[in-house]
C-alpha cells in the first residue's frame, strides 16, 4: 500500500518547526521517518499534515556539558551509537544500540523520533528511564523537562503534546564504580525486542547501592522492575542474590501474550535476562565501569 | 495535497522533478525516473530490496519521502557498474553465485558497498553483521558472504 495524501511543511528553523506545529493540530512531526513511514505504508497511521525537521541540524549533536551528555533530538542512532562520548559516558546506551534494527534503518532514524514514537518493543526508551534522563520539550509556549520516566504513557503515546518538539535528552554521566548492562531477545538480530533488560549497578564493596532494572516487552511501555531493583538494594552481589533478584523479577511482570510470544515464555525471559544482564553489570562494576 | 518541487541528483545527473509528498523515494526512483534496480519488496524496511545510498549512507528508499532526498546525492545499482565495466562487487558476486533471482542483490550490493568503504578488511563475522538486514530467499546467504569476501580482496589489491 502507499501512504494516504498529507500536507507536507519543510521546517527550517526550530522556530519554523514550532510554528507549523502550534498552528494546526493535525500537524504531526516527521524526523528519520524510520517509524513512521512504515507504519503510513501499511496505512496505520494517516497524518493530515507532516513537518519535516529533518534539516534542522542545529538538533543534531553530542555535548559534554559539566555533568551531563546533552544529546540532540536530530542524532541519528548511527552517530549516536559511534559516539565516543556515549560509549565513556553512557555506555548502557552503547550496549543497547547493538540490538537496535540495521545499519541503513539507524543512518536515519533518530534518537528523538525513537523515544517520541514510544514502541513498547524499541530499546532507547528503557535506556532512558534506567538513567532518569530528563528530555527536553519545546514549543511557542516555551520550554519544559519531563522525566524519561514520566514520558512514556503507553503504546505510541508519550506526555508530549501535539504542539511540542522534543529537542533534546540529558543523561548525567554515568558514574565511574557503575557497571551497566542490556541484554535481549528477539526473533533475529535487529528485531524488535521480545525481553530486553537495561540494568545499571553501583556496588562499591561487593554490596550493592544503586540498582536500575528496566524491562522492555513486558507491557504497553518500558517498566522499572521495582521488586527486582528492591531485591538487589544492599544486597551481596554473588549468584544467589542475583539468582533471587531474576525471580523477583520474573514475578513481579504480567505480560501479554501475542503473535511473538506468549505470557510464559517472555516471564522466562525476564528471569534469564535478568539474571544475565546484573551478572554482567556486576562485573563491569568491579572492574571500575 | 499540493506538488512540491525537488532536485536532486542521482548516480551524478540532476533531476528537477514535481511530486506529491507522499511519493516514496522507492517509486520514484522506478516510476518518475525510471531506475528500476531498486527493488520494493516489504515497503516497510525490513526486507531491505530497496536499499540505496543517499549522501553516501545506506538508506532504506521505502521509508523515505522523495521530498525528502530534496537536495541530496543519491546512488542507486545503476549508479555501481554496468555489464560492460563491472564494480569489482559486481563481478564477485557474478563469480561466486552471489545471486539467484536478483531480487535482494542491488540492497546487497549497496549495502556492501558502504561496507567495503568504512572497512576494507572486513571480517566474515563483520559481513554477516552488516547484511543481516537484506533478506534473500534463494540462496542461503554463504555465497553473498563469499561474494563480499572476494570482492574486498580484489579492492584491497586494487586500492579501491
Amino acid at each position: 500500500m502507499k501512504p494516504a495524501p498529507f500536507d507536507y511543511v519543510r521546517a527550517e528553523s526550530v522556530e519554523d518547526a514550532l510554528s507549523a506545529l502550534a498552528e494546526r493540530s493535525e500537524a504531526r512531526v516527521l524526523a528519520g521517518g524510520q517509524s513512521l513511514i512504515a507504519m503510513m505504508n501499511l496505512r496505520l497511521a494517516k497524518p493530515a499534515c507532516l513537518v519535516d525537521i529533518n534539516r534542522l541540524s542545529e538538533l543534531d549533536y553530542i555535548r559534554l556539558e559539566g555533568d551531563e551528555l546533552a544529546i540532540g533530538a536530530l542524532t541519528r542512532h548511527t552517530t549516536a551509537a559511534t559516539s565516543p562520548a556515549v560509549g565513556e559516558h553512557w555506555p548502557l546506551m552503547t550496549a543497547a544500540y547493538g540490538h537496535v534494527a540495521h545499519r541503513a534503518v539507524r543512518n536515519r532514524g533518530t534518537v528523538g523520533g525513537n523515544l517520541c514514537h514510544a514502541e513498547p518493543a524499541s530499546e532507547n526508551p528503557a535506556v532512558a528511564i534506567a538513567t532518569g534522563a530528563p528530555l527536553v520539550l519545546r514549543s511557542v509556549d516555551g520550554e519544559r523537562r519531563i522525566a524519561a520516566a514520566d514520558f512514556f504513557l503507553s503504546l505510541y503515546e508519550t506526555a508530549a503534546q501535539q504542539n511540542e518538539l522534543l529537542t533534546e535528552i540529558r543523561i548525567p554521566k554515568a558514574p565511574v564504580k557503575q557497571g551497566s548492562s542490556f541484554q535481549e531477545m528477539s526473533t533475529r538480530k535487529g528485531d524488535f525486542a521480545l525481553v530486553g533488560i537495561a540494568a545499571t549497578l553501583e556496588c562499591p564493596n561487593g554490596a550493592c547501592s544503586d540498582a536500575r532494572v528496566v524491562a522492555v516487552g513486558v507491557g504497553e511501555r518500558a517498566e522499572r522492575l521495582d521488586a527486582a531493583e528492591a531485591a538487589i538494594k544492599g544486597a551481596v552481589m554473588n549468584e544467589a542474590g542475583i539468582a533471587a533478584a531474576a525471580e523477583a523479577a520474573r514475578d513481579s511482570v504480567n505480560p501479554p501474550s501475542d503473535f511473538h510470544a506468549d505470557s510464559e515464555y517472555r516471564r522466562d525471559l525476564v528471569f534469564t535476562l535478568t539474571k544475565r544482564a546484573l551478572g554482567e553489570a556486576h562485573g563491569r562494576c568491579r572492574k571500575g565501569g | 495535497m499540493e506538488s512540491v518541487k525537488i532536485a536532486l541528483t542521482v548516480n551524478g545527473q540532476r533531476h528537477e522533478r514535481e511530486t506529491e509528498p507522499r511519493r516514496l523515494l522507492s517509486d520514484f526512483l522506478r516510476e518518475d525516473l525510471r531506475l528500476t534496480g531498486t527493488h520494493v519488496g516489504c515497503e516497510h524496511g525490513v526486507c531491505g530490496s530497496c536499499t540505496i545510498l543517499m549522501n553516501g549512507q545506506s538508506t532504506r528508499a521505502c521509508l523515505t519521502f522523495a521530498v525528502m532526498a530534496d537536495g541530496a546525492e543519491i546512488t542507486t545499482i545503476e549508479g555501481l557498474g554496468s555489464v560492460d565495466d563491472m564494480h569489482p562487487l559486481q563481478a564477485a558476486f557474478w563469480e561466486k553465485h552471489g545471486l539467484q533471482c536478483g531480487f535482494c542483490t542491488p540492497g546487497m550490493l549497496m549495502t556492501a558497498l558502504e561496507l567495503l568503504r568504512e572497512n576494507p578488511d572486513a571480517s566474515r563475522e563483520q559481513i554477516r553483521e552488516a547484511l543481516s538486514g537484506n533478506l534473500c530467499r534463494c540462496t542461503g546467504y554463504q555465497t553473498i558472504v563469499d561474494a563480499v569476501e572476494a570482492a574486498a580482496e580484489t579492492m584491497r589489491g586494487a586500492g579501491r
